[in-house]
């Protein structure tokens, strides 16, 4: 009754395309800008207890940084469906490059540091992504841990990506950005905000762009039926390179800013291990696969997820954190068999299906 | 014949041995494969389990102790009475079969149709839930695991051979191996007897060649999922004692499936043998890289040689050694 | 009736041109198997040239030879008067050749729109940058593309299901926008397998219609695979027979029909 669409009739083929064609859809999105440029910031800067910090670090900067990798990872695996368990090791690689850039440009603007490592993660997504006009399917999948083991094992082992210190940790030295300090110890919580928020923000403006087009329709076309994709055009080994490189500038990007923004200093085993990789993988499931949408949703779940579980069950029930933990993999497990089953395109989905039901509301049908 | 020969034949000979151990968890990827289709990524976890479950039996543990003592603050540990290896192994079993109808019960059956990449998924999904459940269930804790086989490096054959050249001490290779390496060979006769010699295994092969065909001459899709993966679970608890006698029973234990990948990529998915030899060739080229070229490019190869390795041969034959040959048609 | 290369005026008003594509002593083997045994044969521009022939003869293989999914062991292919280089699929695509195949071969995870656009591949090309920014070059090629394809939709009347994801339409639908994604493409020749398959009196009508509208408004060159004689013999203008990889009959769909080799390998004989 109030989400209406009827009466809405589009009159040229930009309007038939645009991301939200309802008008609905566009206010909702509209406040949620709002909400996310103005007044999430606003609340931070004049929070001045620890408040501001721990929300930052425990809960804005990983939802943004994972739904950036998410979209990364959503373009190879949902959008061109070549599956990859290397997330994690990309990611590396663009902490390292940013690490690399940093110490031996110090004078290289924040965000050109991230960006650059991006491209330089695309250009090993490339790389990784050659064996795929080969090696198909779960194959593939195992291909991609030879990327996932080797990296990491690469930047713990090669003492000139860490700059030979003993510890063999790598830690972000301060940048700024336009006057704010946005990494290192004295960066203020909105400005590390607003900086992941301006990049998630151009990743998904890029990604629908990319999606929605020919080279988005290529990746889908080669993920739903390659053969007969080749057949009518579609170069083979040029699209799924694409993906990988597209894929991994993003995956890079979100690495980049993990190391520096986020976390400040990594131990490589630990913050990009096998484990990232599943738990990206876990995002872009439950998020629903082949959607920007449900990425970002999927990134939002397994971020709050866990700290959710924390309050229920450590801070309210008294549980030990050890147990905690291991709920979370119970219950990980089962939404991920349970969305499996019932709705293998995810949340997004269930969203979509939730706003038909509310067309025709009040109606039943 | 210098010492370092010898000591490259000990590398060798403890490479292969690795390798049937791979190849222990990899069969079960081969049977579950084979009869469905279905990439079990929870293999690895099951072995964890099967293992946990198996010592938790043995030592008598409470199910469940530190949850019930978390929620309804009782201090539970154990019930205070031990069972006897052998009986405690069929107990396991038992729970693993158990397992085996649940899984089909809950997940296989509902996701018949699917694409296999949706089932890979959910058995990733299955292994997380497993490796929770577990740690809920038997703590998480390192276990020792002791089924009575006789660890340590056998000490006849080291002093048999020592002084076969100037420096070599002795081939030092360890009792565990060498019992894994039999007991593998049973296992795999014995599967390979079951599934050529008996109805049950021809009917399993029926299926894994063409479900719609075996339903039509009266074979039991659902029957035949649980006898495979009660199969894939006996085999997941001999991998898992193996395993953990070995190194103790604990969370890593479940990241030898991820091993077993490469190892499937070369014997290919479908080949019971073809998991042994990929096993063998890994597990002595594991050893043998790190031992030559490792020290040269700091150690620790074993972390990605395999995979790498299973790539590179992957490129050029993507169906592996005994995999079968995929053909494409429109 | 006319086998010389020069054009010709048929009866309706068509023009037909000369060779666009021939096909040169074509053997093709997969292991021991014979597929297609030294055949030739040719089909000339503007022309409906229907290959016929009972199962296994070997006619789906033949597409899949032009398309350069297979590869011939022995012979030619000669393309608008060019002998054929070895090429991958999308390759000859890019050439001017589109296909419909026997079991469809649609993007399921698309709408309609959306596979049928799929269709120009071949004709779009703006590079990437522009794409990720997408006002300017890309939006507009974009919408001009998008346009084509509403006449193709128009054509075929599948307006009503334009966003509907293919997976959910009807088997015929399903092959009604699989000929719109071919014919997308503007093709120089356009190939279709068994587009009548599964369909009943009232969708093979209509499918008729579609791939005689095809050729005549748009001109386009069309092969195509059937084993509904009827509908060979009334739209086809010349006839290649096929069996066990051999060819045994070539030419109108009377010649053709009265060919002793050909009845008893596949017509047979009416009974009184």
């Amino acid at each position: 009754m109030f989400y209406r669409e009827s009466g809405d009739f589009k009159t040229t083929y930009a309007k038939d395309t645009q991301t939200f064609p309802i008008k609905l859809d566009r206010v909702g999105y509209y406040i949620i800008l709002a909400v996310a440029f103005i007044a999430i910031p606003l609340l931070l800067i004049t929070d001045t207890g620890g408040g501001a910090n721990y929300w930052t670090n425990a809960i804005f900067l990983p939802f943004l940084i994972w739904a950036i990798a998410a979209i990364g990872l959503n373009i190879l695996v949902g959008y061109c469906g070549q599956l990859s368990l290397g997330s994690g090791g990309f990611m590396a690689v663009g902490a390292y490059a940013s690490y690399k850039l940093m110490t031996s440009f110090p004078d290289l603007n924040i965000l050109f540091v991230v960006i650059l490592s991006g491209a330089i993660t695309a250009g090993v997504g490339i790389l990784f992504g050659l064996p795929s006009l080969r090696i198909k399917g779960f194959y593939l999948a195992v291909a991609t841990l030879a990327a996932q083991f080797f990296l990491v094992w690469l930047f713990n082992k090669v003492p000139w990506f860490y700059n030979y210190s003993a510890s063999g940790q790598i830690s972000a030295p301060t940048r700024s950005f336009f006057g704010f300090e946005v990494t290192g110890a004295t960066a203020s919580a909105e400005a590390k905000y607003l900086f992941c928020l301006v990049l998630l923000f151009c990743v998904a403006w890029v990604a629908r762009n990319l999606t929605r087009g020919r080279i988005g329709r290529s990746w889908m076309a080669i993920r739903d039926m390659d053969i007969a994709a080749e057949i009518i055009g579609v170069a083979p080994l040029k699209t799924k390179l694409s993906a990988f490189g597209v894929s991994s500038f993003f995956i890079g990007i979100a690495g980049s800013l993990f190391f520096t923004v986020y976390l400040g200093a990594v131990e490589v085993g630990e913050a990009f291990g096998i484990q990232k990789s599943f738990l990206l993988l876990f995002m872009i499931i439950i998020g629903g696969l082949g959607s920007i949408f449900g990425s970002i949703i999927g990134a939002a779940f397994m971020v709050l997820m866990p700290v959710l579980l924390k309050i229920i069950l450590v801070d309210q029930l008294n549980w030990a954190t050890d147990i905690a933990a291991h709920f979370q993999f119970v219950i990980v497990g089962a939404l991920i068999i349970i969305f499996l089953i019932l709705e293998p395109h995810g949340l997004a989905q269930l969203w979509r299906l939730l706003k038909e039901k509310l067309r025709l509301w009040p109606f039943p049908h | 014949m210098s010492a370092n020969f010898f000591y490259t034949i000990e590398v060798i000979a403890n490479g292969l041995m690795t390798g049937v151990m791979y190849s222990l968890v990899a069969l079960g990827f081969v049977l579950i494969f084979k009869a469905s289709g279905v990439f079990n990524y929870a293999q690895g976890v099951m072995a964890l389990f099967a293992a946990m479950t198996l010592v938790g039996i043995q030592t008598g543990q409470v199910p469940f102790a530190h949850l019930i003592n978390v929620i309804f603050g009782t201090h539970l540990d154990k019930f205070g009475w031990e069972v006897p290896t052998f009986i405690a192994i069929l107990i396991a079993l038992a729970v693993m079969i158990g397992f085996a109808f649940l899984v089909e019960r809950y997940i296989l059956k509902h996701l018949v149709n699917q694409d296999p990449i949706i089932l890979f998924m959910a058995t990733i999904g299955l292994a997380y839930f497993m490796e929770g459940f577990g740690d809920l269930m038997w703590g998480s804790e390192i276990k020792k695991l002791d089924v009575g086989l006789p660890q340590g490096g056998n000490v006849w054959l080291e002093n048999a051979t020592a002084g076969w050249a100037e420096g070599f001490y002795g081939f030092y290779i360890d009792n565990l191996d060498m019992w894994a390496t039999a007991i593998a060979i049973v296992l795999v006769a014995g599967l390979i007897v079951f599934s050529n010699y008996t109805k049950t295994g021809r009917a399993l092969r029926a299926v894994a060649d063409d479900n719609q065909a075996a339903l039509s001459v009266g074979i039991s899709l659902r029957k035949i999922w649980v006898i495979v993966w009660s199969l894939a679970g006996l085999v997941a608890l001999v991998a898992g004692i193996m395993w953990g006698a070995k190194s103790g029973v604990q969370f890593s234990l479940s990241l030898i499936a991820l091993k077993a990948l490469p190892v499937l990529m070369l014997g290919g998915f479908t080949s019971i043998p073809g998991a042994i030899v990929g096993g063998m060739i890994i597990g002595v080229g594991e050893k043998l890289f790190e031992f030559t070229v490792g020290p040269y490019i700091g150690g620790a190869t074993e972390n990605w040689f395999a995979y790498v390795l299973a790539l590179i041969f992957l490129v050029f034959r993507p169906q592996g050694l005994f995999g079968e040959k995929i053909i494409e048609r429109v | 009736m006319n086998a010389t290369a020069e054009s010709y005026v048929t009866e309706d008003g068509r023009t037909i041109g000369g060779k666009v594509m021939e096909m040169k002593n074509i053997t093709l083997k997969f292991g021991g198997v014979t597929a297609i045994s030294n055949i030739s044969f040719d089909i000339r521009e503007g022309e409906i040239r229907a290959i016929i022939g009972p199962n296994g003869a070997g006619k789906s293989s033949m597409l899949n030879v032009i398309n350069g999914f297979y590869h011939p062991q022995e012979g030619e292919i000669w393309f608008r008067g060019e002998k054929r280089k070895p090429m991958k699929p999308y390759q000859i695509a890019q050439q001017g050749i589109a296909r419909t195949f026997q079991n469809i071969a649609l993007f399921k995870g698309m709408s309609t729109l959306d596979n049928i656009m799929t269709g120009r591949f071949t004709h779009m090309k703006t590079n990437m940058f522009w794409q990720a920014v997408w006002k300017g070059p890309a939006e507009r090629e974009e919408n001009l593309n998008r346009d084509i394809v509403e006449h193709v939709i128009d054509f075929l009347e599948i307006q009503a299901i334009r966003k509907t994801p293919v997976g959910r339409l009807p088997y015929g639908l399903q092959k009604r926008v699989e000929l719109g994604r071919a014919l997308a493409a503007q093709p120089k020749l356009l190939l279709l397998d068994e587009p009548m398959a599964g369909m009943n009196v009232e969708e093979k009508e209509d499918m008729s219609r579609f791939i005689l509208d095809v050729n005549d408004e748009f001109g386009t060159t069309i092969a195509l695979i059937e084993h509904d004689m009827g509908v060979v013999m009334d739209i086809s203008d010349r006839v290649v027979v096929l069996d066990y990889g051999k060819k045994i009959g070539d030419g109108t769909p009377d010649e053709v029909r009265n060919n002793q080799d050909v009845i008893d390998a596949y017509l047979g004989v009416a009974h009184d």
